[in-house]
């Protein structure tokens, strides 16, 4: 259709029009001379500026241009205003400066010729906005024009005022397009309903203005109008409820004028491809959307007209899948018949798989939409979203990602993760960090077992390492811990990816703390999940010296790896020089936290070799709420600093709300400390750097047991950790000497208002018969102001196939616990 | 509700513009030159939408030319793909075969046939014979 013409020559491009006096010019007068400066047509300054052959010719030409124009402006010649100003919104559009015009535009629309009031009306539109104080200058004359009765000129003023009127000409000028409104010309009217949405838009107290006229309106037949109502309707329900419930009355009618445009044959006026003005239709459906929402009896008037378009529509060509597509979005959004959202779910599905990539594109947004709700039957779609996944298109695989996170489940979780896997590496840069971040929330909450938690976590750090966020190896870390039957796999695997490549940093860090921690496990060379592989102690030394030494390395990942080093000296059965010379060496380094664990670290290896071992040991699983990252930076950090502010908690652990006494729940939330690892490496390394003392371990406190029941033993142990005092950890422990299982055993505590309890997830809620592995709570109780400890438990449990429901309150709790 | 209509060719040059909310005209052209970057680095069989910061763009090309139009979120996108369709045979129809060089030299011309169908980021007249009947009596007048 459109089609490159060959060059069309206007006139030559500087010998146009003389505004008369061109015998003057030989007479040299000068000030005819100046009058006779040749003004070009619009077509012939866009010619000259297509023959510049530079950027810096162009803004030439325009610049020469521009200084006649201005000079024509000076001089208030209103026979070629026009036309001056015409070219100075050409230039303008090209991006370069106009504001001098602003004045003509006003001048231009107050004069009586069409042409001028056309050009002027154009640069009002363009030239003027809020900010400049101009523009209430054009208020009165667009009074003027409005109430003047010339239709066309009418409709310029309309068009200007809706574009650019501020709320103060919207103001003033209301009354006037409200008795537009009522005129019998349509083509008036659709202007005027139009800019009354604009007058809305500025300023909301005019909606009780224009909201009477509007039921009038919708009896029109003309399409325009009837466009115009709608979207005018359409803006008074967005803003005020109260119009929204007025409104609601017009659903029928509204249904009607839709059946109608469905049901009437081709009409030549305003069908598109088959569809009868598919812009009407989807306005009026979207108008129906924001009125049934959450309304009951609406949504009834409209399920059979929703149904009907919905199987109608003609779906070849782009129209009818408009019509459609917007159909399924009010299905969706209102209360509609299950029946009919079934219909709307196929619908996107047929979308899916057609082939046009905008419908497909449109259909992946609106299943994102559904599938909070109808999680179900977005699910039937499944291989196709995953399908999409495969996408060269970006907006495309964007949609899918998204969709396909949220349709993962514990059903489907290994198959998703193999493709989302398989899309992680080959996807845009810009998609890594969402994909990453995706897989491994997904991961967290769906995971089948441990191991495959923990080669997920690793296949992701491999792939896009460097896209991962901040919490992601402080996870990793944890998680491994917990497992302990899988420490010998997963330092095996860290080992292999490390070796190959130590550029990701957070890998390098998972791998260096685990090689670190489980170094024995790394040689003692039998692991039967992975081939058999004989690691020689100094390819695991140089391997972390190689990371030391990398400038690829991050200062933390270099801190990992010298802890990791140190940690060595005790797991390896070599002897320790290369390790000394490593720390010895890196005593002097430039950067202070390395210089200082190096420092450290040398002082262990010469003053307290002794208690090097106790140091150095296997570190306790760290609870889920407790400093993450930089367990070990902790530990080498200088004395007085070990009780300080961890990093916050990512979440709490679960804590159940209970409200037998009126108390605080545990759900604070806050940590005022960190849980304390084990006391007596703290405690050593705490006086490390003063003369060695005793390590003042809080006096014992006795267990207690506060519960028995036909071989079911209830029994509390306290720890009074001794850097905080108000502090008191009661650990109770279930154990079953019956010779029946003990099942859905639920533990709840309340103690008196002014002590705060917080309750951590029990290990477990079945004691199996016979001394079976017990189940352990952790309860926390703050007590700054040492009042007297009182605990009221409330157990649940199923014993013997009966359900046991005691509740008791514990008084004899040892004064040590509170005091 | 439309935020801004261009037609862009494919060296980068603005054809027409306009705008339904105001944007400075410093970032217009910056705007304008990141659009059609974007537009241009779609291959034929890419969809026609794109998400550009709290914008949505729908483009359709025709020969050297790209139609983009500017949207927020609430606008059904695939209406919009239609529209631009229908102001061009609008547009066919108006010049009998219209190419790049028609928008160019006529652009007043384009601008009143824009502002006939479009009115403040809505749509209101998409029926050629109505649109058109304006414009041709003041061609007739400026004829006579």
């Amino acid at each position: 259709m459109l089609s490159r013409k060959g060059r069309r020559w206007g006139a030559d491009a500087c010998v146009v029009g003389f505004s008369g006096g061109g015998v003057g010019a030989e007479f040299g007068d000068p000030l005819r001379e100046r009058m006779v400066v040749p003004s070009l047509k619009l077509q012939d300054l866009i010619e000259e500026i297509r023959g510049a052959k530079t950027q810096a010719q162009e803004r030439e030409v325009i610049q020469k241009e521009c200084a006649h124009i201005r000079a024509s402006f000076r001089d208030g010649d209103p026979v070629h205003r026009h036309r001056q100003l015409a070219k100075l919104l050409y230039v303008h559009m090209l991006g370069y400066p106009a504001h001098f015009g602003q004045m003509e535009c006003l001048k231009l629309i107050a004069s009586s010729r069409f042409t001028d009031k056309r050009v002027g009306y154009l640069g009002a539109m363009l030239l003027l906005d809020e900010r400049h104080d101009a523009h209430l200058l054009i208020t009165n004359s667009i009074k003027n024009d409005l109430s003047q009765g010339i239709q066309p000129v009418q409709g310029l003023a309309l068009c200007t005022l809706s574009t650019m009127g501020s709320a103060e000409m919207c103001r003033d000028l209301a009354p006037e397009v409200e008795k537009l409104l009522l005129q019998p010309s349509p083509y008036v009217r659709k202007k005027a309903i139009l800019t009354a949405v604009h007058m809305i838009r500025k300023v909301p107290e005019l909606s009780s203005v224009f909201l009477p006229p509007c039921a009038q309106l919708l009896h029109e037949r003309h399409h325009g109008i009837l466009l115009g109502t709608i979207t005018l309707i359409t803006e008074l329900c967005e803003r005020s409820p109260a119009a929204l419930r007025h409104f609601r009355k017009v659903v029928p009618q509204l249904v009607q004028i839709l059946r109608t445009l469905v049901t009437t044959g081709y009409s030549t006026e305003h069908s598109i491809s088959g569809v009868s003005d598919p812009f009407l239709q989807v306005q009026i459906l979207r108008l129906l959307r924001i009125l049934g929402r959450n309304h009951e009896d609406s949504s009834e008037t409209m399920n059979d007209l929703l149904a009907q378009v919905a199987t109608n529509t003609d779906t070849s060509r782009n129209a009818g899948n408009a019509v459609l597509f917007e159909t399924v979005l009010t299905i969706m959004d209102i209360r509609s018949a299950a029946g009919l959202r079934v219909l709307a779910v196929n619908i996107l599905g047929r979308f899916l798989l057609n082939s046009d990539r905008n419908i497909r594109y449109v259909a992946l947004t609106s299943l994102l939409r559904l599938v909070q709700s109808d999680h179900s039957a977005v699910q039937r779609h499944r291989p196709t979203v995953v399908e999409c996944l495969r996408e060269t298109d970006a907006s495309l695989s964007r949609r899918a990602l998204e969709l396909s996170l949220a349709l993962v489940n514990s059903s489907n979780v290994r198959a998703m993760m193999q493709e989302l896997q398989a899309f992680l590496e080959s996807c845009p840069p810009d998609l890594r960090a969402d994909c990453a971040s995706g897989i491994l929330l997904a991961a967290e909450r769906f995971a089948p077992t441990k191991r495959w938690h923990i080669d997920t976590i690793l296949h992701v750090l491999t792939t896009a390492g460097t896209h991962v966020q901040d919490d992601a190896v402080a996870n990793l870390t944890q998680l491994i811990g917990g497992a302990q039957e899988l420490h010998a796999y997963s330092v095996r695997r860290l080992y292999n990816a490390l070796a190959e490549n130590i550029s990701q940093q957070p890998l390098v860090q998972v791998a260096a703390w685990c090689i670190g921690e489980y170094g024995d496990l790394l040689l003692a060379g039998n692991c039967e999940e992975i081939e058999p592989l004989q690691v020689d102690e100094e390819e695991v030394l140089a391997l972390l010296e190689k990371v030391l030494q990398s400038h690829m390395s991050l200062p933390a990942t270099r801190g990992y790896a010298l802890t990791a080093l140190m940690k060595l000296s005790t797991r390896l059965c070599g002897d320790n020089n290369r390790i000394r010379q490593v720390v010895s060496i890196y005593g002097s380094c430039l950067d202070v936290e390395l210089q200082q664990r190096a420092v450290e670290y040398d002082t262990l290896f010469r003053k307290y070799d002794h208690m090097r071992a106790a140091i150095l040991e296997k570190m306790p699983l760290v609870e889920r709420d407790g400093p993450q990252a930089d367990e070990e930076a902790k530990e080498s950090k200088e004395a007085a600093q070990l009780s300080e502010a961890a990093p916050v908690p990512t979440e709490p652990q679960a804590s159940q709300l209970l409200d037998l006494l009126d108390l605080l729940d545990g759900t604070s939330g806050d940590v005022q400390h960190p849980p304390p690892l084990d006391p007596s490496p703290g405690g050593a390394l705490v006086h490390l750097l003063d003369l060695p003392c005793a390590p003042p371990s809080p006096a014992p406190i006795p267990d207690l047991k506060v519960f028995e029941r036909e071989g079911v033993q209830l029994n509390l142990s306290f720890i009074r950790p001794p850097e905080n005092p108000a502090l008191l950890l009661i650990t109770v422990t279930a154990t079953n000497f019956s010779e029946g299982d003990v099942t859905h055993f639920i533990c709840q505590a309340a103690v008196p208002k002014s002590l705060q309890l917080q309750l951590q997830a029990p290990s477990g809620n079945t004691v199996p018969a016979r001394g079976g592995l017990p189940i352990t709570q952790l309860f926390r109780i703050l007590n700054p102001n040492k009042a007297p400890l009182r605990l009221k438990l409330r157990l649940t449990y199923n014993h013997f196939h009966q359900s046991v429901q005691e509740i008791f309150e514990v008084n004899n709790l040892p004064v040590e616990s509170w005091q | 509700m439309i935020k801004f209509f261009l037609m862009v060719n494919k060296q980068g040059q603005t054809r027409l513009s306009k705008y339904y909310e105001h944007v400075d005209i410093n970032k217009r052209t910056l705007l304008e030159t990141e659009v059609i970057k974007s537009c241009l680095s779609r291959s034929n069989d890419q969809c026609s939408f794109i998400e550009y910061k709290d914008f949505k763009l729908i483009y359709r090309q025709y020969a050297a030319l790209f139609i983009v139009v500017g949207v927020n979120d609430t606008e059904n996108e695939m209406a919009i793909y239609e529209f631009i369709h229908n102001f061009v045979e609008v547009l066919d129809e108006y010049f009998s075969r219209v190419s790049e060089l028609d928008i160019m030299f006529n652009l007043d011309k384009v601008h009143i046939i824009l502002d006939e169908m479009v009115l403040n980021g809505c749509i209101v007249e998409t029926n050629r014979a109505r649109i058109l009947a304006p414009l041709l009596i003041l061609d007739k007048m400026s004829e006579s």
